[in-house]
């Protein structure tokens, strides 16, 4: 067993892991943060999503003791005093979602883009989502819901 | 999916993370970036006993100029070296073909040297790094060795590295004038080469004076396209540059999979070469 302490979501953790736990399964199983889900499992999918010290990644390719004395915000980290992020708001708003599996992680994503890019053109856009994939391809309405977010209006 | 059970341990320093390895054998497991080794050990196609986290060993990051060569440390993400000026101006096909690999977030944990020592033939690193004819440095027991990129590769998933040895930098030789391309041919937008093509051109006097050719997914190794390369010098028209492309597959032996055929992928390897190498001439 491995001691770590990680900040998730403004809390900080101090736990014993085994080594082999990934950072989904420690977020999931040992926290209770269910809102980030796990798709594939193979790194494809991008429904884990998480940012970890400012960065987005894959959280079933990461795993928790590499996250050691870092700060993880997942989907849940993100309404602030009971207001829902903008692109939540977006996403809710432009039904950017139809089974909603792959919305955590477009979320996370498409706030990474936001963050280097804040008025990002559609195709720069779909560039940033390519690693996360909705299997209802409901993705025209994910890249107006991340357009509006950024404060422009969709014209695709 | 679950990893196996390993050791884990996490050096602070190259020399620290050498003695372990030493001490760990056969049995040990460099963990870069993890883009490659996760879904490995996932998948249980991996079982090292001891894992060995190179990840907070801040020699291993950073990027440099040395008189006329880009130093590129091992740890360096593939992030990092999209968005650094110097790599584009002296590297421009390095910085290309690594905006291509995966998407952003495997981009913002995978490394450089992670993918370079993984060494597999559809990734898109290493064919650029042996048309880049650059060096890569490595740290054993026995001190530091430079490894020619033509010597680094060795078979699937296989490198000149030893068990015992850390691979610490890429020695990039400048080519700020050569123009580039990569170009990819892939099922889908994250999914692996099924064959890349990796052109670097020294133009001169509207003339093709130099090309190096690095092919991807065409063999147990990347592989450079040497005939290409020949029947490239001196070329001034897109008709030559088209019957040099002819020759991109000669002595290559593709593998077989679920997406193309050895001949189909040395069709490919043809037609890729001829559109890489006239974007990167700037004759398309």
């Amino acid at each position: 067993m491995t001691r770590i302490s990680v900040k998730v979501d403004g809390t900080t953790y101090e736990d014993e892991v085994e080594p082999r736990l990934l950072l989904i399964h420690y977020l999931r199983d040992r926290l209770g943060l269910t809102g980030t889900p796990i798709g594939c499992d193979t790194s494809n999918c991008g429904a884990c999503t998480v940012d970890l010290d400012g960065e987005t990644v894959k959280s079933c390719s990461v795993l928790a003791v590499q996250a050691d004395s870092g700060e993880v915000t997942t989907v849940q980290g993100l309404a602030r005093d009971g207001e829902w992020h903008p692109l939540q708001k977006a996403f809710h708003e432009r039904h950017a979602l139809q089974c909603g599996y792959c919305t955590p992680g477009m979320i996370m994503a498409a706030r990474d883009l936001l963050r280097e890019n804040p008025a990002p053109d559609p195709q720069e856009v779909r560039e940033a989502l390519e690693g996360n994939l909705c299997r209802c391809t409901g993705y025209q309405n994910i890249v107006r819901a991340v357009l509006a977010a950024s404060g422009q209006e969709a014209t695709t | 999916m679950i990893p196996p059970a390993f050791e884990y341990t996490r050096p602070t320093s190259v020399d620290e993370a050498v003695r372990t390895l030493a001490d760990g054998g056969e049995d040990a497991k460099v963990l870069a970036g993890g883009q490659s080794l996760l879904p490995l050990l996932r998948l249980r196609l991996a079982f090292p006993e001891l894992v060995v986290d190179v990840g907070r060993i801040p020699e291993l990051r950073g990027i440099r100029e040395d008189e006329g060569t880009l130093v590129i440390g091992a740890m360096t993400t593939h992030h990092d070296v999209v968005r650094d000026p110097r790599v584009r101006r002296h590297a421009g096909l390095l910085a290309a073909a690594t905006a291509t690999v995966a998407d952003p977030a495997v981009r913002h944990r995978g490394t450089l040297g992670g993918s370079l020592a993984h060494a597999d033939p559809a990734g898109d690193l290493p064919a650029v790094i042996l048309a880049l004819d650059a060096t890569l440095v490595a740290v054993g027991p026995g001190g530091r060795r430079s490894i020619p990129a033509r010597e680094f590769f060795v078979d699937y998933l296989q490198t000149a590295l030893r068990p015992d040895e850390l691979l610490v930098q890429v020695e990039i030789p400048a080519r700020d004038d050569w123009g580039f391309h990569y170009e990819k041919f892939q099922r889908v937008a994250q999914a692996w080469a099924v064959v890349g093509v990796a052109a670097l051109v020294r133009r001169d006097d509207g003339r093709i004076a130099e090309a190096r050719i690095g092919l991807t997914n065409m063999g147990s190794t990347p592989l450079r396209a040497e005939a290409a390369e020949e029947a490239l010098t001196g070329a001034t028209a897109v008709g030559a540059v088209r019957r040099a492309a002819e020759t991109a597959a000669d002595g290559t032996r593709p593998s077989s999979d679920p997406s193309a055929s050895p001949e189909y992928r040395a069709h490919l390897a043809r037609v890729l070469t001829r559109r890489a190498v006239l974007a990167a001439a700037g004759m398309g």
